[in-house]
């Protein structure tokens, strides 16, 4: 779970996922897409699938990457940060809501 | 004093995310609102904009358009990461809004039978529970937004992963 965390924590990282969510791809096709050495391209590889994010093989001399065998820890780290998103954005709303109670007071206060 | 009451409030009132079922996602958060306040905020388009992408996410809303009566349509667009160049929108037609209760919208921004998002607003024991369902067409539709990220907003809940973890680190 923690790996998963970490592993998507970065923007080339999910970027990724995402590319091999449409089809599979080697380490240099990636490093391609995204303006990387196939150095760095590795090393993120790596992360994932250290994360169980991602598996790859290699045949001959092209190594190739596609989505991992855990699709639920996957899930469980989407649905993590869906559920920080959500929190954060119903933070906001309860600062919106206290303003309008409070406006209304002041209103109805007026009102009297 | 009020300062700290509130926040010890704010604190019980947990978000969930649940997937019901294959097809469907549920978010749930109670409120110490009236329901008629949460729903305002919701259905005013000036309201939605100062809460639907927090500061804290390092989002920008570029627009907010929210026209809440059947058939009428919503538009959010939004720069992530400061970066204007590549806006995303998001919208939608709503389907059904009954005040201070319930409201029903579409998301067409992945074009046809994209998922149906109903909201509810429920009083009970002084507080407003809301429930935010999405109803996907089919199991791939949601596989295939948790594999890809791309459910509105995960762009930015991603970036908030990283304070997540340091701050896991320092724990």
């Amino acid at each position: 779970m923690d790996a998963s965390f970490a592993a998507l924590s970065d923007a080339t990282r999910r970027g990724v996922l995402a590319q091999l969510g449409r089809e599979d791809a080697s380490i240099s096709d990636l490093a391609e897409k995204f303006h990387m050495t196939l150095t760095g391209m590795k090393k993120h590889v790596g992360v994932l699938e250290q994360a169980g994010l991602v598996t790859t093989e290699k045949v001959g001399r092209v190594r190739t990457c596609k989505l991992g065998p855990h699709p639920l820890e996957q899930e469980m780290a989407w649905m993590q940060a869906h559920r920080r998103l959500w929190a954060v954005r119903f933070d906001a709303l309860e600062d919106v809501l206290e303003e309008l109670t409070r406006k209304e007071k002041v209103d109805a206060r007026k009102r009297k | 004093m009020h300062e700290k009451e509130s926040e010890r409030t704010r604190m019980k009132n947990e978000t969930t995310v649940e997937r019901k079922s294959e097809r469907e996602l549920v978010v749930t958060r109670a409120f110490d609102y009236p329901a008629r306040v949460v729903f305002e905020a919701w259905t005013k388009a000036e309201l939605l904009a100062r809460w639907w992408a927090p500061k804290s996410y390092g989002l920008t809303l570029l627009s907010c358009e929210a026209d809440v009566r059947v058939g009428g349509g919503y538009r959010l667009v939004f720069a992530f990461g400061g970066d204007a160049e590549k806006p995303m929108a998001f919208f939608g037609k709503y389907l059904e809004v009954t005040p201070h209760s319930r409201l029903v919208w579409t998301n067409d921004e992945g074009g046809e039978g994209g998922p149906v998002t109903t909201v509810t607003f429920e009083e009970k024991g002084g507080k407003t529970w809301l429930v935010k369902h999405d109803l996907y067409s089919s199991k791939e539709a949601l596989d295939g937004d948790i594999a890809s990220g791309s459910t509105g907003g995960m762009g930015e809940s991603f970036d908030q992963l990283d304070e997540l973890i340091s701050r896991r680190g320092i724990e």
